[in-house]
């Protein structure tokens, strides 16, 4: 047998591809993201990127329709998104096998909240498959196209950051070819007007009584039978931080969470004198088992906590009372993550923080323009809340007899979640006569979660061309007249234009454009970098408050360039009052001239 | 080492190549025949903040991280990243730490101030072999081996043929740098070595 170590999400892909898969989709999010773009490497498989998750799960269910086995993975909070499609979708059903992928974030790396997402399942009745490492992951989205096709509904796999970022190894296999059946039309199986969904929902109710008979008898659902009285039952990743923690104890291992197996359920508690119920977030089936009346006592929730992620010592010391010894350490500095040297981010928020803006904000990198020394965001909601939030404020303030342009009150927003769900906000605000501005930060990529195409980008992966949607003509579609694109390096003209707009009793969009500096087309580039000198340098401070990783300040509270990390972008040599910084090398390459140079457009939207 | 199960934190700041130098120990490893558990936290790394990589492995590992006094090593790629992870070790693990400073972002904005003396402090509480990596690599020729002299280092305390190490850095490493690689891992090894015999 072939072996690899491969990551959770590496490990999806395959058993997608393993499974005969045809075609995957998504909108990048983390911890999900790497399972589409692994999927890229497949020649036998189309996978792209979608413009939301809604989007991608609305295309992959017409890909089903027309007999092609389809994925669709998104973080979390994208099934939020993708919601009202799912549900929907569980009444219809699939013809080829649907895949839905969600990736939970417990402990929130890199999320706006913890939700446990396994109540979709239970909600919307789709089946509910959890892996507790690589191999299940790649076994358990192999199988489910098939049994996604038998049971004629969509099925759901759920994994979280520990597994979808967890290497771990992995028996792989070969690819079954199955053939894309073709679109045949089933009114009364896909057109959900209520004469049909009545029988749809009928439909629902009898599969669940079937599925439920499946997970009573799937290999994924076990017992494994231990020493000890007390008896554990776990889901995904805590099954493995409770098997480490109590290895001798009775195990009710189960991949398939949902419909849960009640006879099986009922076996195991008649073995054991006490169950434990470890699980990570809600306590979801804790719910389930005390709902159960099995007579034997159950904890979970009153020990294992519900916030966070666990780990074994975690479980050792909430249920053992066994508390873990280790060295204690002093307060010292903390690490966040910062705006990369030359991020075209940067001076946008630099200069609604001179301006004293209030800023509504959104997701993506440049929510780090939220934290100090940048402090430039008052909120951050969720994907495309921005400008929502920012006209609302301007309507509570009108109410209260307010000049809201007092409050020089500003959205900002960056171009992929803009085309994510920034687009219909921005019309709502402008039929509905509102006047807030809107800052479309454009570097021509989704960078937060590793820098996958947008629809402003014109080249997909594996270097398909792709039409580009141009943001100015977008905005000046839905009938914004002010609106004026201003390269996000020169701040001279940026403070400007976003000091005039905000004024404005009309509405207006700014697009602040320049592109990423992790670009794959700029980082090749060897740049050259700023030096400050000491002698002219009169502490004043402006080029620190950029929060550039490069700039630091030396024990006599001098400005200090790091060389390794300055990229040249010239925005410090802007700021700084007294020409104290100046490049190292003014003929040589920069981020400011090669972004004009390798991409070109910058200035030739200018004109 | 036999049945119980090794846990190497491995611990720095994006850009510094921490998931490739988790990832050579978790497939050599695996090549010596162990189950093998790698977990990494990679988020915002790009940005410039901590990254934390767990890689287990023993005859059958379970969980892929662990929680406070649990770790057998740490291997940090600098040093106020090595102290933040302090207690992730056990009192009677060992830390190897690169003698390397990285401003984090309020230090360098000057809200904050980096902490004095953690090699010391590190070397009051548990077994430390602490050394200047990036001196090393630049000595085995190419500043970016940084990564592999403090694998070469580690190596010299874990359960795995050097044999397997070099093969895995062979064919992980681009091959214009293998021999940088090479040599940088035996500097490596010749830091441990030194440092057992109590030099
Ligand atoms: C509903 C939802 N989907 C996906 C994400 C993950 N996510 C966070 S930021 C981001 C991309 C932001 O890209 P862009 O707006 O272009 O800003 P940039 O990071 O390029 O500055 C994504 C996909 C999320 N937080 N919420
Ligand atoms: S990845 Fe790009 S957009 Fe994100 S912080 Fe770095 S330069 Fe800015
Ligand atoms: S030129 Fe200045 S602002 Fe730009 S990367 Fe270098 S130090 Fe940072």
């Amino acid at each position: 047998m072939k072996k690899a170590i491969l990551s959770g999400n590496e490990a999806i892909a395959r058993g997608f591809w393993e499974g005969g898969g045809h075609f995957a989709n998504a909108y990048p999010g983390t911890p999900s993201t790497e399972i589409v773009e692994n999927l890229m490497k497949y020649p036998e498989i189309r996978a792209q990127w979608a413009v939301n998750e809604k989007t991608s799960l609305e295309i992959a269910l017409g890909a089903s329709f027309a007999g092609a086995r389809s994925l669709v993975a998104m973080k979390h909070v994208g099934l939020n998104v993708a919601a009202d499609p799912f549900f929907s979708a569980s009444y219809i059903g699939s013809t080829g096998g649907l895949v839905i992928v969600t990736a939970d974030d417990p402990g929130m790396h890199s999320s706006q909240n913890e939700q446990d997402n396994r109540w979709y399942a239970l909600h919307a009745k789709v089946p509910l498959f959890e892996p507790t490492d690589s191999h299940e992951a790649k076994e358990l989205t192999r199988q489910a196209l098939s049994l996604s096709e038998e049971f004629d509904t969509p099925w759901l796999i759920r994994s979280t950051t520990r597994i979808s970022h967890s290497l771990s190894i992995v028996e792989l296999g070969e690819r079954e070819e199955v053939e894309i059946k073709g679109y045949v039309p089933d009114f009364e199986k896909r057109n959900l007007l209520p004469v049909n969904a009545r029988k749809r929902h009928e439909v629902v109710e009898e599969r669940t009584i079937k599925l439920r008979e499946f997970s009573e008898k799937f290999w994924g659902n076990r017992i494994e039978e231990g020493e000890d009285s007390i008896g554990v039952v776990a889901n995904g990743i805590s099954y493995q931080h409770a098997r480490e923690a109590i290895p001798d104890a009775t195990f009710l291992k189960l991949l398939m969470t949902w419909p849960l197996p009640d006879n099986l359920i009922r076996e195991f508690a008649s073995k054991v004198k006490k169950i434990f119920v470890v699980e990570e977030g809600d306590p979801y089936l804790e719910t389930y088992l005390k709902a159960m009346n099995l007579g034997v006592e159950i904890i979970g929730k009153e020990k294992i906590p519900m916030t966070g992620e666990l780990n074994p010592t975690i479980v050792r010391e909430a249920l053992l009372g066994q508390r873990p010894s280790y060295f204690e350490i002093p307060r010292i500095p903390h690490r966040p993550p910062a705006l990369c040297p030359g991020c075209p981010h940067t001076p946008v928020f630099y200069i609604l923080k001179r301006l004293k803006a209030n800023v509504t904000g959104d997701i993506g990198c440049y929510t780090l323009g939220a934290l100090p020394p940048l402090s430039s965001m008052d909120t951050c909601v969720e994907m495309g809340g921005s400008i929502g939030n920012a006209y609302g404020i301007e309507i509570a303030e009108a109410m209260k007899g307010l000049d809201p342009r007092k409050k020089k009150l500003v959205a900002v927003i960056g171009d992929s979640t803009f085309y994510h769900s920034g687009v219909t906000p921005l019309i709502d605000l402008f039929h509905n006569n509102g006047i807030t501005t809107v800052i479309i930060l454009d570097n021509s990529i989704t960078a937060m979660t590793g820098h996958q195409e947008n629809p402003g980008t014109d080249v997909g992966y594996r270097g398909i061309p792709k039409r580009r949607v141009d943001i100015e003509k977008l905005v000046r579609g839905i009938g914004v007249e002010h609106v004026y694109t201003v390269d996000s390096f020169d701040m001279k003209k940026l403070k400007e234009v976003i000091n005039r707009e905000i004024h404005r009793q009309e509405p207006s969009v700014i697009i602040a454009k320049r592109p990423c500096v992790l670009l794959p087309q700029m980082k090749k580039r060897k740049y050259t970098y700023a030096i400050a000198d000491p002698e002219k340098c009169t502490s004043c401070t402006l080029c620190w408050k950029l929060g550039c990783p490069a700039i630091s300040v030396t024990k006599d509270k001098k400005t200090w360039i790091n060389p390794d990390l300055c990229v040249g972008c010239g925005v410090c040599i802007d700021v700084c009052p007294v020409d104290a910084i100046y490049l190292a090398d003014p003929e040589a390459d920069n981020a400011r001239k090669a972004g004009e140079e390798v991409l070109g457009w910058v200035k030739k939207q200018q004109q | 080492m036999g049945k119980k199960t090794t846990t190497v934190i491995v611990a720095g700041v994006g850009g510094q190549g921490i998931l490739l130098a988790s990832n050579l120990l978790s497939e050599a490893a695996m090549e010596a025949g162990y189950d093998v558990k790698k977990s990494e936290i990679h988020g915002m790394s790009q940005r410039g903040g901590d990254v934390i990589s767990t890689v287990r492995f023993g005859e059958k590992v379970y969980s892929p991280i662990v929680g406070l006094g649990e770790a057998d090593v740490i291997l940090a790629f600098e040093k106020l990243e090595a102290m933040r992870n302090l207690p992730y070790l056990k009192k009677e693990g060992m830390v190897i730490v690169n003698d390397y400073r990285i401003d984090p972002l309020p230090v360098a904005s000057g809200y904050m101030e980096y902490p004095e003396g953690i090699i010391e402090f590190l070397k009051e509480r548990v077994k430390t072999i602490a050394l200047d990596a990036r001196e090393l690599a630049e000595k085995a020729g190419n500043i970016r081996t940084m990564n592999v002299v403090l694998l070469g280092v580690l190596s010299k305390n874990l359960d795995i043929p050097e044999e397997i190490w070099l093969q895995v850095i062979e064919r992980r490493v681009p091959p214009k740098a293998i021999d940088a690689n090479k040599v940088a891992f035996r500097l490596g090894r010749e830091v441990a070595e030194k440092a057992f015999a109590g030099v």
